[in-house]
């Protein structure tokens, strides 16, 4: 018995591969198994190899493995491609249509199961997935209905008959799998999980859901990937709460749609990749400058321009932090887990009305498409905080010819908001520099007011944001700090042990608040450990740079990635070795 | 019942004396009055150009956003509070270079804005450039030769999008502009009213002279119906879009916040924001 391995299938794109992973991994999540999931696909609908990689574990995993136990394979590329990830002594079984062959030299152990020829029996080709499943399952020690549920949620809309037929396709190919196998392979079997049910979702499906928890009610955007998951959840949703998401014809139009929402007291958000990001800026700047609150996703993906439009990347956090003209007052978080992604998305929106600012929550694809166990998410923790706006307020009359002072200067820097509808409430909200109560205004003692007015305002948010740094300090004095952002945190927690068996003192940092950086927590660390390494999949370290900007750090050592791929284990631990040849640390 | 007097505000226009923008300010502020609408219900989302300014020179909520984008700002209010009367307004850059994209697109999209466009043929806060409303020929600062590209004709193109309400006045007949704009503002749906409005300082050919010689009333033109769109075209074909009144209405067609799925008649901005834990568990659910 096992208490994890690592499954995946490949084929040609549009052939069903990917429910073919969902049905697999949705049965193990029902079952109290954690499941951790990486999806490899192409910019385009039909064809090409695309594969989809699945941790099955008794405990909780939030990392791809470096190897590989299992590979189910639709076509010969998908054996050629993934054969040298596979572990001494791994399974691939490939459907015998396409005659499957091992390359010289693997190790590896081959089943050839005819997966479309079981199917075409059972009345349609198109159940090879299933068949493919069921030998899987029996590999894994696992009975046939196991996947019941799964399979009825799937097809019942198509008859009793169809649930059936799916069904005898998973039990024909665990049984063909079984007889076939008996005695010849290694020990695949699962321990049994606990039988807890938890959740199973993307990062953007928490990030959706946080939205709509957090009390956002209406979503302009333009689909791009990795992000459209949010506004296509959002669209089924909304409806329900009085809400919509509109389609815009660009970028653009969704990010001020965005605003013109926000400014008129509905809260709401848009979310796009780094070419979306970047079509936005000038819109930040506006509710920079006018301080209308703006939550904006961007699931990072590889740049620049279309560059790898559905790889794993992490190289707008510049654009991010630093992008539109001008200086304006933002908040840039990055959550590293789906669940941190979901309190995260309901945080974002009080944030952007208590500060009045646009905040930029950032994911990558990993996070926001890989497809995992989440513990159950605490409703107790979705907490609604509005700031400085009260819509039912009855608000004194004005001076006649005189505005409400929506840009009061205060001592926080944030004025009291009001919206359209509101009586005696009127005031002028523009982009230009303007006065207290929003007319234009160039004189230069108004431009230092306002502007010193919006900078002030996040004086305090690293020290109220909860765990600007997720720390995970074993050490008093360390050899090493890991330091990352996003989804490299479960990667880099499964390095931890290996080098401190290794022999090596190890600190891990992971960046929760980008921006405003929280420069003294990482300090903090800093100067415990003897060496800094940053982990960041990018070819310019950028958040290797952040700290040498803003901490005292005498060297800083990058481990970077920027093939379009999220860094195995394996690689860290092998960089971290000679970063620091141990004997010198 | 306000008065046109109560949308007026102490701000003086920075506007150049003659400028065709104040009477389109006027006529906004006797529109909304007319129209039975309040200051405080009245929110003018405009773009930047001279015309840009105007939100900040009527008595009401008003945002002064970024150079094209008056349209989806003005349309994310709408939506937000859809019991608000929404003007967009700007200048022939802002909606039709710069802010095509979202002219054409809030155009079908239908959603209940009334869209003012201050029509001068040129660019007139950046110092007298072409402007896609400018004709072939039309000597500027960024043409010195002469324009060599073709006028937009923009009912056309409004008609053609698939517009319900498309209207063209001239900012020295006050009376039909503001019939125009209250029409506008009671049609359930997106209107378009391109307005004439001369630049009085750097446009030397499209004067109010001008006007008054090429535009053409629709008044009187004998039986034209403004629900053909087909009549509609082929009078704008023949007056090269010279012409003013109401072009075309088809008050039939639905807005797009009575086609949205679950769309209260409620402003949303009113509504309650929390979720019980009963829908968070149902939802949640969904994920197991």
């Amino acid at each position: 018995m096992i208490k994890q391995l690592s499954w995946k299938v490949g084929g040609q794109q549009g052939e069903g591969i990917e429910s073919t992973g969902e049905i697999f991994s949705m049965a193990l999540n029902r079952q109290g198994y954690y499941l951790y999931g990486y999806r490899h696909f192409s910019s385009r609908i039909k064809g090409g190899h695309t594969n989809n990689k699945i941790r099955v574990s008794t405990f909780q995993t939030n990392s791809i493995s470096d190897d590989l136990d299992i590979l189910v394979a639709f076509d010969q590329e998908t054996i050629d491609v993934n054969h040298h990830e596979l572990s001494a002594g791994g399974v691939v079984i490939g459907d015998s249509k396409f005659g499957p062959k091992l390359p010289e030299g693997s190790q590896a152990k081959l089943f050839s199961v005819p997966f479309t020829e079981i199917a075409t029996e059972l009345g349609t080709s198109l159940m090879k997935n299933m068949v493919a499943v069921g030998a899987s399952a029996s590999l894994l020690g696992l009975q046939s209905d196991i996947f019941k549920s799964v399979v009825e949620q799937i097809f019942s809309k198509k008859g009793e008959a169809v649930v059936l037929k799916n069904m005898d396709a998973i039990e024909a190919g665990r049984k063909y799998f079984e007889k076939e196998s008996a005695g010849s392979v290694g020990d695949f079997q699962l321990e049994k999980a606990d039988g807890n049910h938890r959740l199973f979702m993307i990062g953007n499906d928490a990030i959706a859901l946080g939205a709509l928890a957090g009390g956002a009610r209406f979503m302009p955007a333009y689909p791009i990937t990795p992000a459209s998951e949010i506004m296509e959840y959002l669209i089924k949703k909304l409806p329900e709460y009085g809400g919509t998401v509109i389609q815009t014809e660009d970028e653009i139009a969704a990010c001020t749609m965005a605003i013109g929402a926000n400014y008129a007291g509905v809260r709401s958000l848009t979310a796009s990749a780094g070419p979306g990001l970047s079509l936005m800026m000038e819109a930040i700047g506006l509710s920079g400058i006018t301080e209308t609150p703006l939550v904006i996703v961007d699931t990072q993906r590889g740049g620049p321009s279309t560059g790898l439009p559905t790889k794993q990347e992490q190289s707008d956090i510049f654009a991010m932090i630093y992008g539109t003209h001008g200086e304006i007052p933002k908040v840039v978080m990055a959550p590293s887990s789906v669940e941190e992604a979901f309190y995260d998305a309901v945080e974002a929106f009080n944030i952007a009305e208590e500060y009045q600012v646009p905040v930029i929550l950032i994911t990558d694809l990993a996070l926001s498409l890989g497809k995992q166990t989440v513990n159950p998410l605490d409703f107790d923790r979705v907490k609604i905080r509005r700031g400085k706006l009260d819509i039912n307020e009855d608000l004194p009359e004005l001076d006649k010819g005189t505005y409400f002072k929506r840009y009061e200067v205060t001592e926080d820097g944030v004025s009291k908001r009001v919206i359209p509808g509101m009586k005696h409430g009127l005031h002028h909200v523009t982009g230009v520099e303007h006065n207290e109560q929003g007319k234009p205004s160039e004189s230069p003692e108004n431009r230092k007011a306002q502007m010193d007015k919006r900078m002030k305002k996040l004086e305090n948010l690293v020290d109220r944001f909860p765990e600007p740094v997720l720390k995970n300090e074993q050490h008093e004095e360390a050899d090493m700090l890991i330091i990352g952002v996003n989804s490299t945190k479960g990667t880099i927690e499964e390095v931890l042990p290996r080098l401190e068996e290794d022999g090596v003192k190890v600190n891990h940092g992971h960046i929760r608040l980008l921006h405003p950086f929280p420069a003294e927590e990482l300090q903090s660390m800093i100067n415990k450990a003897k060496k800094v390494v940053v982990v960041e999949n990018n070819a310019t370290g950028q958040i290797a740079q952040l700290l040498k900007m803003n901490t005292n750090v005498e060297k800083v050592e990058s481990i970077l990635k920027y093939d379009g791929n999220p860094f195995l284990p394996s690689e860290i631990h092998h960089e971290c070795k000679e970063l620091f040849a141990y004997g010198n640390l | 019942m306000a008065t046109f007097k109560d949308f007026r505000n102490n701000v003086k226009p920075n506007w150049c004396p003659g400028c065709g923008d104040f009477s389109v300010q006027a006529a906004i502020q006797r529109a909304a009055a007319n129209a039975g609408v309040v200051p405080e219900e009245l929110a003018v989302v405009s773009g930047i150009g001279c015309s840009g300014r105007i939100s900040g020179y009527i008595n009401s909520y008003g945002l002064h956003g970024i150079h094209g984008r008056a349209l989806p700002i003005a349309q994310g209010v709408k939506m937000a509070n859809r019991e608000l009367t929404v003007i967009a307004s700007g200048g022939d850059g802002d909606g039709f270079a710069i802010g095509m994209g979202h002219t054409v697109h809030a155009i079908r999209r239908n959603i209940d804005v009334t869209y003012i466009v201050m029509d001068n043929q040129i660019y007139g806060l950046t110092k007298g450039q072409t402007s896609p409303r400018s004709e072939m020929g039309f000597k500027t600062k960024s043409t010195p030769a002469g324009s060599i590209e073709s006028s937009l004709n923009v009912m056309e193109m409004a008609l053609t999008a698939g517009a319900s309400f498309v209207a063209q006045s001239f900012s020295s007949d006050l009376k039909e502009l503001t019939s125009l704009i209250e029409k506008g503002i009671e049609h359930k749906g997106f209107s378009l009213i391109n307005v004439f409005s001369p630049c009085v300082t750097f446009n030397k050919v499209n004067t109010y002279d001008w006007f008054k010689e090429n535009l053409t009333s629709l008044s009187t033109i004998e039986d034209y119906n403004p629900s053909s769109r087909m009549q509609a075209m082929n009078t704008l074909m023949e007056h090269d879009g010279l012409v003013t009144g109401l072009i075309y209405q088809d008050k039939d067609k639905p807005s797009y916040e009575a086609l949205v799925n679950g769309f209260k008649e409620e402003a949303l901005s009113t509504q309650d924001i929390n979720l019980e834990k009963e829908q968070f568990d149902k939802l949640t659910a969904e994920f197991m």
